[in-house]
C-alpha cells in the first residue's frame, strides 16, 4: 500500500503570518495534487471497488465517482462482463477470423509443429497438459477451454492471490479427475457432453469453497484424440466398423434381391397348379358330360348306334393309313404278299 | 526573526510528519501483519485492515499476505503398489494462518514454498505407492455400472474395482500434510493431484497395449461382420427352400385334388356303362393312332365283310 500523504494534512496552516506566498502554494499545491485523486472512473463493463487505508468500503458501478484523496482512498476496477478464457493443451496464438494455434494438429501453418509432435511426445509444449489417464488406464489427449468471469469482486481481489493461476492447476486437477472416471471410448465418443457437464459442477463447487468469487461460463471440450502412437489403430477399427456395416448391407441386398423373386416365383408355380386343376376338373366335365349325352343316346338303338360309330371310325381312319392290305379270311400266311421294307411309293392297291 | 521561526516551525513541522508517517501503517484487505520491536514480534497478529498505529522508529512491520496461495510441486517419479512407475504433479493452495508462527519457522514465503516443496513430496509420495494405480486414477466404480458400452468396448470387460479412489487419497495427504504444514503457521486449503502420467517406457508398453487392444478390436469387428454376412446367407437359403417347397407342396396338393376329382366325374360319367365307355373313346383313337401306320384287315373284320359277300 503506497502511502501519498504528504506529511500532513491538517488544513489550519493560515495562523502562519509568516511568508505570505508560501502557505497558499503548500495549500494550492495540495488541493492540486488531491483533485486528481479525487474523481474516478469506472468502465461499462468493470465494478470498483474502494479501498479506505486498505480496507474495502464499497463497490461502485459504472461511472464517474468521487473518493477521498490523498490516497485515504483507493479504487480497484475489476472486470466483471468480460468472459476471460484459459486453453489447455494448445494455445490460441492468433485469434481471428481463422485463429492459428500452437501445439494444434489442424492449424495449417503448423506443419513443423505437427511432424514434430509425431516424431515424439515431448515435442508439443502443451502435450502435458493434455495427456492424462483414462479410467481403464488408457491414455488420451483431451484439450479443452474454460470460460469464467468475476461474480464477485470483492473476492476475486481478496480471497485467492492468483485467481487465473488457480484456474489453470485445478481445471487441469479436476478434468483428470473427471476423465479418470471414464473409459477412453467413453472420452473419444459418447461422454463428451457429460464430462463437460461433471467438469463445470465440480470446478465451480471448487472454487466457491475457494471463495474466489469467479463463476465459470463454460467448459467446452475441444479436440479429444487417442495419442499419435496409436492413432493409426483407432483409425483401424473404424476400417473395420465400415467393412463389417458394408459386408451385412451387401448379404441384406443380396437376400432383398432373391427372396421377393422366390415369393412370385412360388406364386407362379401355386397359380399354374391351379389353373392345370380347372382345366382337369373342366375337362373331366366335359368328356363326362358328351359320353352321358352319347351314352343316353346310344341307349335307345345300341346295335345300330354301335355299328354306325364303327363305321364312321372306320371311314375316318382309313384314308390316313399308308398301306391298306386286305386278306381273305383264309389265307394265313402273310409273307409272299407282304414287303416288309417299305420303299416310298410301295405296294398300293 | 520571522525566517528563523519559520525555518523552526517547518523543522518541527516536518519531524512531526515524520513521526506520524514512521507510526502510522496501513493494512490491505488481502494482508496481516506481525508487528516486531528489534526483530523480536510484539503482540498477536493484525488481521484487520485499515489505519494502524505502532510506536515509530523502534517497531517494525512484518507483512504477510492473507490470501489463499498457490503451491505447485515439481513431477516427482513414483512407483506404485502394483509396481508402475508414474510421475505425480501435486498442487495445493495454502495460507498463512499464523503469521507469527509462520515468521518464526518459515520468515518468507519463497521460503515455504521451498519448504512446501520437501514435506508435500514426502507425503504424497508414501501415499501414492501404497495403492495401486487404478485406485489414484479413479475415484469412482461408476465406470463399471455405464451399461452397455460400443460394440467396440474392447479391454474394458475386466475393469477392476477400485477399493479406496483418487478423492480418498487425496484426502488422506491432505490430513497428513495438514498436521505437519500447521507447526509452520500454514493451513493447507487444498491439495490435488494435478497430473498422473506413465513415464516414457512404462507408456510405451501401454502405447503397445493400446495397438493391441485395437487391433483385436477391429478384428473382432470384422469377424462379426463375416459372422452376420454368413448368418444372412444362411437365412436366405433357408428362405428359399421354404418359399420353393411350400409352392411345391401346394401346387402338388391342388393338382393332386384336381386329379382325384376328375377320376371321380370319370369314373360316375363311364361307370354308366363301362363297355360302351371301351368302345366310344376306343373309336376315338383309332384315327390318331393308326395314321400313317400299314394295316392288314382280313375279309373276316365287319368292315370287310361285307366286301366278301352282301348277305
Amino acid at each position: 500500500m503506497e502511502f501519498s500523504l504528504p506529511g500532513d494534512n491538517n488544513p489550519k496552516m493560515p495562523q502562519f503570518k509568516t511568508g505570505p506566498w508560501l502557505v497558499p502554494l503548500i495549500i494550492l499545491m495540495i488541493v492540486m495534487s488531491g483533485a486528481g485523486s479525487i474523481f474516478f472512473q469506472v468502465g461499462p463493463d468493470e465494478l470498483g471497488v474502494v479501498q479506505r487505508f486498505g480496507k474495502y468500503v464499497r463497490t461502485e458501478s459504472p461511472g464517474l465517482h468521487f473518493k477521498l484523496p490523498f490516497g485515504v482512498e483507493t479504487v480497484r476496477n475489476v472486470k466483471v462482463t468480460h468472459v476471460f478464457k484459459e486453453e489447455f493443451g494448445f494455445r490460441t496464438l492468433q485469434s481471428g477470423v481463422r485463429s492459428t494455434y500452437a501445439g494444434r494438429e489442424e492449424s495449417p501453418s503448423q506443419g513443423s509443429m505437427r511432424m514434430r509432435r509425431q516424431l515424439s511426445v515431448g515435442a508439443d509444449p502443451f502435450l502435458e497438459e493434455s495427456l492424462m489417464l483414462t479410467g481403464d488406464l488408457n491414455v488420451a489427449i483431451v484439450e479443452w477451454i474454460v470460460q469464467y468471469t468475476v461474480k464477485d469482486p470483492v473476492q476475486f481481489l481478496f480471497r485467492v492471490r492468483d485467481p487465473r493461476e488457480t484456474i489453470r492447476n485445478m481445471s487441469e486437477s479436476v478434468m483428470r479427475l473427471v476423465v479418470g472416471d471414464h473409459t477412453i471410448n467413453q472420452i473419444l465418443t459418447s461422454g463428451r457432453e457429460k464430462i463437460q457437464a461433471q467438469m463445470e459442477a465440480m470446478l465451480q463447487e471448487l472454487l466457491d469453497d475457494y471463495g474466489s468469487g469467479i463463476a465459470i461460463k463454460n467448459v467446452i471440450l475441444q479436440d479429444v484424440t487417442p495419442p499419435n502412437e496409436v492413432k493409426p489403430s483407432f483409425n483401424f477399427v473404424n476400417e473395420a466398423r465400415q467393412e463389417k456395416e458394408r459386408l451385412i448391407n451387401e448379404a441384406w441386398k443380396e437376400y432383398n434381391r432373391v427372396i421377393p423373386m422366390a415369393k412370385g416365383q412360388a406364386e407362379q408355380v401355386v397359380r399354374e397348379a391351379e389353373g392345370y386343376a380347372i382345366e382337369r376338373i373342366n375337362r373331366a366335365e366335359g368328356d363326362a358330360a358328351r359320353f352321358r349325352l352319347a351314352f343316353e343316346a346310344y341307349k335307345k338303338s345300341p346295335a345300330v348306334t354301335k355299328k354306325r360309330l364303327y363305321l364312321e371310325t372306320m371311314e375316318k381312319v382309313l384314308p390316313d393309313v399308308q398301306d391298306k392290305l386286305f386278306l381273305d379270311e383264309r389265307q394265313t400266311n402273310l409273307l409272299p404278299l407282304l414287303d416288309l421294307n417299305p420303299r416310298k411309293g410301295g405296294q398300293e392297291s | 526573526m520571522k525566517q528563523t521561526s519559520l525555518a523552526i516551525l517547518l523543522i518541527l513541522f516536518s519531524a512531526l510528519g515524520l513521526v506520524v508517517l514512521n507510526s502510522a501503517y496501513v493494512i490491505d484487505e488481502a494482508e496481516q501483519v506481525v508487528v516486531t520491536q528489534f526483530g523480536q514480534p510484539v503482540g498477536n497478529p493484525i488481521r484487520e485492515p485499515g489505519l494502524h498505529w505502532k510506536t515509530p522508529f523502534i517497531q517494525d512491520v512484518r507483512k504477510f499476505d492473507k490470501r489463499i496461495l498457490n503451491w505447485d510441486g515439481y513431477p516427482s517419479e513414483v512407483p506404485t503398489l502394483d509396481k508402475k512407475f508414474i510421475w505425480v504433479d501435486v498442487t495445493g493452495r495454502w495460507r498463512i494462518e499464523n503469521p507469527l508462527l509462520f515468521l518464526q519457522t518459515m520468515h518468507n514465503e519463497r521460503n515455504a514454498q521451498s519448504r512446501l516443496d520437501d514435506i508435500m513430496d514426502g507425503i504424497t509420495r508414501n501415499h501414492i505407492s501404497r495403492y495401486n494405480l487404478v485406485d489414484i486414477v479413479r475415484s469412482t466404480n461408476d465406470i463399471l455400472n455405464l451399461g452397455p458400452q460400443n460394440e467396440d468396448a474392447l479391454g474394458e470387460i475386466d475393469l477392476e474395482k477400485v477399493e479406496i479412489g483418487r478423492y480418498k487419497i487425496t484426502r488422506e495427504i491432505i490430513e497428513a500434510a495438514r498436521k505437519v504444514v500447521k507447526e509452520y503457521g500454514v493451513e493447507l486449503v487444498d491439495l490435488r493431484i494435478k497430473r498422473i502420467m506413465y513415464v516414457d517406457t512404462v507408456q510405451k508398453r501401454v502405447f503397445e497395449r493400446m495397438i493391441s487392444e485395437r487391433n483385436r478390436a477391429a478384428e473382432q469387428m470384422r469377424s462379426e461382420g463375416q459372422g452376420v454376412r454368413a448368418e444372412v446367407e444362411g437365412q436366405r437359403e433357408k428362405e428359399l427352400k421354404r418359399i420353393n417347397s411350400e409352392a411345391y407342396k401346394l401346387a402338388q396338393t391342388v393338382k393332386g385334388e384336381a386329379d382325384a376329382k376328375a377320376t371321380t366325374i370319370y369314373g360316375d360319367a363311364y361307370g354308366l356303362d363301362p363297355e360302351f365307355f371301351a368302345f366310344t373313346s376306343s373309336l376315338e383313337k383309332y384315327p390318331a393312332a393308326l395314321k400313317g401306320s400299314r394295316l392288314v384287315m382280313t375279309t373276316e373284320s365287319d368292315f370287310l365283310k361285307y366286301l366278301k359277300k352282301a348277305e
